[in-house]
């Protein structure tokens, strides 16, 4: 159904959202517990989903508060995690850059994996969509998520306390992690800056203060973007 | 862990967070980036989770760092399932599932 206007804009993105919730209430839940469980109280819980809102960064900051590792390169190894933030936010600049800054400061608060992922497929496929219709869908996208978010962390941060270490919830992060890796391996270039990021966080574990992974993610997104290069290269030559 | 260290992580990455997401909406506007930049960007997720994962997965804290069958299994179907599926929800059930039989087969 083609958006016409700006309120059906906003119910569509809602109705498009909606799925979202499935897996990331879990996931919030999952935050909570794991936050709680590395010492961080109910509120500091909270607060940690409301001011980051960003799954993977959030379990990563808390994995090395917990190994008690240095606090600007806990900083540093969650933003680096964040880092495909800025590409979001670089596609989705052209889209909402004449809207008022007030409007972009809040489409950025919002910019998550999914907000994005399915509005710039919903904006490619309808490019007749104004400014307003657009940030109204991506508004929309993100209103039955966000709540969800904060609700979760706080039942999963109550909840924490009570989960037995038989239910092996270490193992809760790395399999998230993983479950996003999957579906992101779309091409020869994905797969390959995958494999050396992989290769490079193991060969570099000798460097000090977890720079290991900041070195191997550099290797892979630059093995990536050649690789990249070379295909686009290769096919050119052939067609 | 001490609240001083917990809330300047939580206020940074706040900041950090929210500056990797405004620096190209709110300040770049409707101009473009050179090609090079964001063929770079699109890599980023895959260059830093998977690397994440890895040592978590290989060397897992729970049993002191020694390798477990439980835990690469779940890992190898997680990863399998997200990858086949493209479903993110399917993925870590199918791991919990593989994690929870395989520690319960094995122990």
């Amino acid at each position: 159904m083609a958006i016409t206007t700006t309120k059906t804009a906003f119910w569509q993105g809602f109705r498009d959202g909606l799925p979202f919730v499935l897996v990331l209430a879990p996931f919030a839940a999952l935050f909570g517990v794991v936050a709680t469980e590395a010492g961080l109280n109910v509120f500091e819980t909270l607060m940690f989903s409301v001011a980051v809102v960003a799954g993977a960064a959030q379990f990563t900051a808390v994995q090395l508060l917990s190994e008690n590792t240095p606090t600007l390169i806990v900083i540093l190894s969650a933003l680096a995690v964040n880092l495909r933030m800025a590409m979001y936010s670089a596609s989705l600049a052209p889209h909402f850059g004449p809207a008022p800054v007030w409007q972009r400061a809040l489409a950025a608060y919002v910019t998550v994996d999914q907000s994005f992922a399915v509005s710039i497929a919903r904006f490619e496929r309808e490019p007749d969509m104004t400014v307003q219709q657009k940030l109204a869908y991506f508004f929309g996208v993100i209103a039955p998520v966000l709540p969800n978010w904060y609700l979760f962390t706080l039942l999963g941060a109550w909840g924490g306390k009570s989960v037995p270490p038989e239910l092996a919830l270490d193992f809760a992060v790395p399999i998230t992690f993983l479950a996003m890796i999957g579906p992101m391996l779309r091409s020869i270039p994905h797969v390959a800056a995958a494999l050396v990021s992989v290769a490079g966080s193991l060969i570099f574990t000798f460097v000090p203060f977890n720079m290991g992974l900041l070195i191997a993610a550099v290797l892979a997104m630059m093995t990536g973007a050649y690789a990249e290069l070379w295909f686009s290269k290769r096919e050119r030559s052939d067609g | 862990m001490d609240s001083v260290t917990i809330w300047t992580v939580i206020l940074c990455l706040a900041a950090g967070s929210f500056g990797l997401r405004f620096v190209f909406i709110g300040l770049i506007g409707d101009r473009e980036l050179p090609e090079w930049v964001l063929r770079h960007l699109r890599y980023t997720a895959v260059g830093v989770l998977p690397g994440l994962a890895a040592p978590l997965v290989l060397w897992p804290a729970a049993t002191n760092g020694a390798t477990d069958t439980s835990r690469i299994s779940a890992a190898a179907v997680t990863l399998a399932v997200g990858y086949f599926t493209k479903n993110f929800l399917l993925a870590i059930v199918c791991g919990a599932v593989t994690l929870y039989l395989g520690l319960y087969l094995l122990g």
